[in-house]
């Protein structure tokens, strides 16, 4: 029997050069005994390590982290297990990707319970101020894991705690944080840790942050395990939260509403903005109002309103369909990528959006939610109607000399015709309100046909926008 | 009234505070104090306490003051209501976060205020704090900060340098509720200031034409909280304000807060007891949307009313209901449909589809890695297991709800 005693600390580097070395020797796993530091020696004739033996030992990188959070289980037997499961993995590595493989499954459900209890020590370590007389203030701990997890634990501390020197007590050992380095030492006598003052404050906060009237205690308990407990100051106070919840929440019901203090109210009649009734004047007026208009459904799950924007003595007014996912995000209309379309198609056939109005035929986006995307819906026949309120305001307060309506809801919108677009595309058709509307491609059909297609369709839209430029000016 | 000591004013804006569910200190950028100040972030989040409503302790969740000029009928800190006042100093709220934070007793800050004076006033407040920890202090750590809606942009902008993670409440599922109960909000202020929030991220993540990247924005995102209980909203009809969020902004979550009794309560809404139970069934179907690729309608429709059976999970009940699905062959069946078997968590299923590379997965091996058997049983077939009639069987429904109990009242 081959016995190899492992160190306090650094033992997995120490257990992985043994196992090393007793695999490529091929020593069974039944063939070797580890012993813990504290274990009594001499329990068996132990057998020095033998020499490096002939065949190679191969680990993959997954096994070595799996093996390294194993190391730190209080298990006697995780050394022996990892040795086997070495061994076994020099003729069958596949179990190793294999969830379903009982050894894996234990080594994995180990390593977890590792993990876990490292992640307890992060939130449960709670430092108390000790006196300093150098620049760095002092702090430390007293913490009882589950695990043999102090030195897998404590880099954590660290790289946060990295101005300030601290010590962090365990049953294991105890880790000293001085001047930017961690030491390890044997297990000492719990520290005496000082009164300190946050702690006081640090129990007001728990006591508060607490609401009666919620008792889900399994939660808790399944989160901060009771065995915890013992060196959190704060649980002591949770019978007593407990205790005094239902008088809390029955002191509540019996209280019912209360009055407001007269100044409430003048508080309130300053801020609130009421929705104004009067017809608006002005299109600074109008597009405040249309920001709070709820005239039918889509306000709910759109954005916000996207008004029109340019110049209000506009010559030509272009109207789209409705924003889109773009516009909607942003508030403004044409600025998704059959804006941009329309822009640079403007600017090169000489129209200056400065001196035009541009808007859709219904202000709010209409979507389906798919997972993370929204997927653009057209409005329909009765958004249409309910908008048709403020395109016709804009028509008023503006007036311009023409109309450009992009796509069938523009047309159909401007002119309450839903005949089909090809014949009346290029032509000038009169409004609903009289004035004339130009009917042409709405941009974005440009970006979703196949490329000839698209080609035609996009010199045919230069040539309506050409022509709407000839007609103002 | 004296002054108040600090210890005072922590009671006071913490227990106004804890109406908020918030928590999430994880998925921020990783950093830590090894070059300089003080404090770490960016691996999961840790939860450094429980208290017993089941909440999580990571952050120092603080209000910066309590009074409000707003009058929002389900907050315990409207101007109408009589609760006792207090205002951190900016410096006491550094102290606190600092202290606390030394202490290993938080990730770091979610400072939210009542709003005074004016959002800009607040808001400003509120950045000048994150400011003084990140700038005078080198804190590292997390800070979550709530978003004031029609805060003037730039203020937003500078929030979201120094906070990991940015929220505005909706509040309400409903447009009509949150113009109802909170009529100094505005729905539509809310969602802008979402949807600003997700612009600037994006911004945020191009590089300049001098291939230069820009400071990060809220690295951790945004979320928001809707309460349940207060109005008549459907669980489908919030499932469907959280989609519309999901997608529309980008959120990383969205907070369910049953609707809770406050003490000094306003007469336009009733004094009900919190629908626990409700709230840990919208927090299911969320998960099912954002990890299980169910949308919100599926969900929504598995019962007529609109709502969810209380008794059992939501994938529980969309299974029950759509049967036609299933048992679904565990040999063979795609990811997509593996996730939707009751049991089947996402981590099952990944192991599910490793360990069927390997040779045949049994019963016994799914107990293993972590599947839930006594609920998968009626929808999976496996080499040694077959549901046969179970799966369409009449009782089904009842093998897995818990019998009906008497409701207590309040």
């Amino acid at each position: 029997m081959i016995r190899v005693t492992l160190p306090r600390f650094a033992r997995f580097e120490a257990w992985r050069a043994a196992a090393r070395d007793l695999a490529s020797a091929r020593i069974p796993p039944g063939g070797v005994i580890w012993a813990d530091p504290d274990m009594p020696s001499d329990l068996f004739g132990a057998e020095p390590l033998p020499r490096r033996g002939p065949h190679q030992v191969r680990a993959t990188q997954d096994f070595l982290q799996l093996a390294r959070q194993v190391a730190s289980h209080s298990d006697p037997e995780r050394w022996s297990l990892l040795y086997a499961a070495l061994m076994r993995a020099q003729t069958d590595r596949r179990f190793l990707s294999n969830p379903a493989d009982p050894m894996l499954d234990r080594l994995s459900r180990m390593a977890k319970s590792v993990r876990r209890d490292i992640h307890k020590m992060h939130a449960f370590v709670r430092f108390h101020e000790l006196p300093s007389d150098g620049p760095r203030r002092r702090f430390a701990a007293w913490f009882e894991p589950e695990h043999l997890i102090l030195e897998a634990g404590t880099p954590f501390f660290a790289r946060r705690f990295a101005d300030m020197d601290w010590l962090i007590a365990t049953p294991e050992g105890v880790a000293r944080f001085t001047g930017g380095a961690i030491d390890y030492a044997p297990p000492e006598p719990r520290p005496h840790l000082p009164d300190d003052h946050s702690h006081d404050l640090w129990q007001t906060y728990f006591a508060n942050i607490f609401n009666p009237a919620r008792i889900k205690t399994q939660a808790m308990r399944s989160e901060m395990p009771l065995k915890y407990w013992k060196n959190l100051p704060e649980t002591r106070l949770i019978p007593d939260m407990l205790a005094d919840a239902p008088r809390r929440v029955q002191a509540m019901r019996e209280a019912g509403a209360s009055t407001a203090p007269a100044f409430a109210p003048k508080v309130t009649a300053r801020i609130r903005q009421p929705i104004s009734e009067a017809s608006p004047a002005t299109l600074a007026d109008a597009g405040t109002q249309a920001a709070r208009c709820t005239r039918c459904e889509l306000c709910h799950a759109a954005t916000q309103t996207v008004w029109g924007e340019g110049a209000p003595d506009a010559f030509l007014m272009i109207v789209g369909e409705a924003p889109g996912d773009h516009e909607d995000l942003q508030g403004r209309p044409f600025v998704g990528p059959a804006g941009q379309l329309l822009r640079k198609t403007m600017a090169e056939t000489g129209l200056d959006s400065e001196r035009i109005w541009l808007t859709n035929a219904v202000k709010h986006f209409r979507f389906t939610p798919r997972g993370r995307r929204r997927l653009h819906q057209s409005p329909d026949g009765s958004h249409i109607q309910h908008c048709r309120w403020w395109l016709d305001l804009e028509r008023r307060l503006i007036a311009p000399r023409l109309t450009l309506a992009l796509g069938a809801t523009a047309a159909y919108a401007l002119t309450g015709s839903r005949k089909p677009l090809t014949p009346r595309r290029g032509r000038i058709e009169r409004g609903l309100d009289g004035g004339p509307v130009l009917i042409t491609w709405h941009p974005s059909l440009i970006l979703r046909l196949p490329s000839d297609r698209a080609r035609t369709a996009l010199a045919e839209f230069r040539a309506d926008l050409g022509l709407a430029a000839n007609h103002i000016a | 009234m004296g002054r108040l000591t600090l210890q005072q004013k922590l009671a006071i804006l913490s227990d106004a505070a804890k109406y908020d569910a918030s928590c999430a200190s994880s998925g921020t950028t990783r950093r830590d104090s090894r070059s300089g100040g003080i404090g770490s972030a960016g691996g999961t989040g840790i939860c450094h306490a429980y208290t017993p409503d089941g909440r999580c302790i990571s952050l120092l969740k603080i209000l910066m003051t309590n009074f409000c000029i707003y009058d929002c009928a389900y907050c315990i800190n409207r101007v109408s209501s009589n609760v006792e006042r207090a205002r951190f100093s900016p410096e006491e709220v550094v102290t606190l976060t600092l202290e606390f934070y030394r202490r290993n007793m938080i990730e770091g800050l979610f400072l939210s205020s009542g709003i005074i004076r004016s959002p800009d006033q607040t808001m400003g407040d509120m950045v000048r704090i994150a400011r003084m920890l990140r700038v005078d202090h080198g804190f590292k750590g997390y800070i979550h900060l709530k978003t004031i809606p029609d805060a003037a942009p730039d203020l937003v902008a500078e929030a979201g340098l120094y906070a990991d993670r940015l929220s505005v409440n909706i509040e309400l599922p409903q447009d009509a509720s949150l113009r109802h109960l909170a009529p100094e909000k505005r729905p539509e202020t809310i969602r802008a200031t979402m949807a600003d929030v997700r612009l600037k991220r994006e911004a945020a993540k191009d590089r300049s034409h001098t291939g230069r990247r820009p400071p990060r924005f809220a690295p951790a995102g945004q979320s928001t909280q809707m309460i349940v209980g207060a109005d008549q909203a459907t669980d489908r009809d919030i499932l469907k304000t959280s989609a519309n969020l999901y997608s529309g902004y980008r959120l990383k979550r969205v907070y369910y807060s049953a609707f809770s009794p406050i003490p000094d309560a306003s007469a336009a809404l009733p004094l009900i007891k919190p629908p626990l139970m409700r709230e840990h069934r919208l927090y299911q179907a969320d998960w099912l949307m954002r990890f299980y690729g169910f949308e919100a309608d599926e969900i929504g429709a598995a019962h007529p009313s609109g709502n969810l059976d209380l008794a059992i999970d939501p994938k529980l009940a969309w299974a029950l209901a759509n049967r036609a699905h299933f048992p679904v062959n565990v040999a063979r069946a795609s990811r997509e449909m593996l996730l939707r078997v009751p049991g089947f968590g996402t981590r099952t299923v990944a192991r599910i589809l490793s360990a069927r590379r390997n040779g045949p997965v049994r019963y016994g091996d799914l107990l293993r890695m972590g599947a839930i058997m006594s609920k998968a049983q009626p929808f999976v077939t496996l080499p040694d297991w077959s549901p046969g009639a179970l799966t369409d069987s009449a009782g089904l429904r009842a093998r897995f709800a818990p019998p009906p109990e008497q409701l207590s009242l309040f």
